[in-house]
């Protein structure tokens, strides 16, 4: 099959690759259907991900038709699916507590050691990102083996094109997520740092569980008029002090929680970001968290913090006085997918949340290596990139 | 004052692989066991299923060898014996009789390598009931006496590599085996291990 590889930093490519097969009994083969970058595939690209081989199939955000199950999936073939990027076995503690982020059995025992030693714990099996997260295969693919079938997929019926379910995968739950680790009550303003997909879902979520007022923080002007077409208020960080706006927009107080969806890898020029810049260009930190930084420091007291936005290492110079002093509560990790599913598969049903608005490229899966590029190089317009795999004799 | 932590480690509610002075612990265990040396591996995990299921699973010693990488076979004899065949580089094997030890039903077992074993190892496992709801805590705990010799050399390759890591892998795959009821593997159905 024809599957979009990483080769190195800012190195991807588009390969023919073995056909994956069932290997455990609760295994599905899922023929793609619709599959796009990710924000977090940046990262990938970027190099700022440790433990990735030369040949990992990238892509964590697909969906497709069950061609194959194993004796224990529950899958029947025919059926259109979308996976979530969190693989979980549905059994263990974590699971059972429908924390499905932290299942501990689905990272293999050979990749759990990377996770432990860097950050105490073995990180749970993740499609298409890295081996510390399992080295299972992604969904940039015609095809991709689904372990765990009978706990994750989610049956999509008939009359929902792929387009407004494709991202109940990821970025949908996660902007969920985001928004309701803030626990939002009535007349809360939440500032929202990033106008990518995570932040643009958040905004969204935020709005539908009640908030009274979203402001969005970002510096790409499409993005921010994407932000204020949802219903938020904008700041532009290159145009205003982003403290200085955010206490003025919210009397004086700060907002009642904030939400990072920016993560390890932000922009702008301010002096910490500058130093942590140089720090990661000379390995000697790995993280710049200058949106984590603000966000302590403009987050009111007794308010939430809720971090969507991936960091991966160490930072530092975090204001932790800020933390401590202002009472302040995190919430932070990557994506329950599960958890979500349903509720946001009828909620998009009902017409309550439409993600279509989001997606500003459609590709043959041939061309992923520039949607890659594309989505690097202009944050501003190319919002997100969907990949289509039939799409491949039409465009050859 | 060494005597004393020693002591103090080996009385610990905390398992002997937590020793500051792991070496001097290991020590006395080989002391015990009339071994020149020994080596301490260990590691305690939760497993999300009931403590008499997990050990009456462990109990029949042929099921070790579906989630141990490198044990072929495990093969129950008379008197608490067993005889274990494990896989070794350059496709030998090395073989040697366990004995049983200590058995308490669905609390503990613990086995000891038979007289003339080419590596002399002891090994206790423990299951625990966890906080209610919580399944089952099992500790392992494995002493081996570093081997000598051109055979010993071969062994030391495959045994003395990383065998902390090795353990840990082995009760992960235990774990996941009773738990999921398969062995995660993101590997291709050639090189995948079959729980």
């Amino acid at each position: 099959m024809r599957a979009l590889t990483w080769h190195g930093k800012h190195d991807v490519r588009m390969d023919t690759v073995p056909d994956p097969k069932i290997v455990n009994p609760r295994d599905a083969i899922i023929k793609i259907t619709s599959t796009a970058i990710c924000g977090s595939d940046l990262h990938l690209y970027d190099s700022m991900i440790p433990s990735m081989e030369k040949g990992d199939i990238l892509g964590h955000e697909f969906m497709g038709e069950v061609v194959e199950t194993g004796p224990g999936s529950t899958l029947q073939k025919g059926q259109r699916v979308v996976v979530p990027f969190v693989i979980a076995c549905g059994k263990c503690f974590h699971c059972e507590k429908q924390q499905f982020s932290g299942c501990e059995n689905s990272n293999p025992a050979e990749t759990q050691d990377l996770g432990e030693i860097a950050y105490g714990t073995a990180m749970t099996g993740l499609f298409g990102y890295s081996h510390m997260t399992g080295g299972y295969a992604g969904g940039q693919a015609e095809y991709v083996r689904v372990p765990y079938s009978d706990v994750g997929p989610i049956v999509i019926p008939d009359g929902l094109e792929d387009d407004k379910v494709l991202f109940l995968s990821d970025i949908l739950p996660t902007g969920w997520m985001a928004a309701e680790n803030c626990q939002i009550e009535p007349g809360d303003t939440v500032a929202v740092w990033g106008c990518g997909p995570v932040g643009l879902f958040a905004i969204q979520s935020a709005l539908i569980q009640g908030a009274h007022k979203v402001i969005a923080i970002d510096h790409h002007p499409h993005r921010l008029e994407l932000a204020k077409s949802l219903g938020a208020q904008v700041i532009n960080y290159h145009d205003v002090k982003v403290r200085e706006a955010l206490m003025a927009m919210t009397g004086g107080i700060g907002p009642d929680a904030c939400i990072d969806a920016v993560g390890m890898e932000s922009h702008g020029f301010s002096i910490d970001n500058v130093v942590d810049a140089v720090k990661v260009a000379t390995r000697l930190g790995t993280d710049r968290a200058h949106v984590l930084r603000e966000v302590l420091m403009a987050c009111r007291t007794g308010g939430r913090v809720s971090v969507p936005g991936v960091y991966g290492g160490m930072g530092d110079k975090i204001p932790i006085g800020a933390l401590m002093e202002k009472g302040l509560q995190i919430r932070t990790g990557q994506t329950h997918v599960h958890k979500y599913l349903r509720p946001l598969l009828d909620l998009i049903g009902e017409g309550v949340i439409d993600t279509t608005f989001l997606i500003s490229h459609r590709l043959p899966l041939e061309s992923a290596p520039d949607g890659y590029k594309m989505f690097k190089e202009n944050q501003n317009e190319v919002t997100k990139v969907v990949l289509k795999p039939d799409w491949r004799k039409q465009a050859a | 004052m060494s005597d004393e932590t020693i002591a103090r480690a080996l009385e610990s509610d905390a398992p002997l692989t937590a020793a500051v002075r792991q070496r001097d612990v290991a020590h006395a265990v080989a002391e015990e066991h009339d071994w020149h040396a020994a080596a301490l591996v260990g590691r305690t995990i939760t497993i999300n299923r009931p403590r008499a299921e997990l050990y009456a699973f462990w109990r029949d010693f042929r099921n070790l060898a579906l989630f141990m990488e490198n044990v072929e076979s495990v093969t129950p004899g008379e008197g608490g014996r067993s005889h274990w065949v494990v896989k070794a580089p350059a496709g030998k094997t090395v073989e040697w009789d366990g004995v049983l030890t200590e058995e308490v039903e669905n609390e503990a077992l613990a086995w000891e390598s038979a007289e003339g074993a080419d590596i002399k190892n002891a090994g206790r496992i423990e299951f625990r009931d966890a906080p209610p709801g919580r399944g089952t805590e099992v500790t392992a705990t494995i002493v081996y006496e570093p081997p000598g010799g051109d055979l010993g050399k071969l062994i030391a390759k495959l045994f003395q590599k990383e065998p902390k890591i090795q353990a840990r892998r082995e009760l992960r795959r235990f774990k996941q085996l009773m738990e999921t009821g398969e062995i995660s593997t993101a590997k291709g159905p050639d090189a995948a291990p079959q729980g």
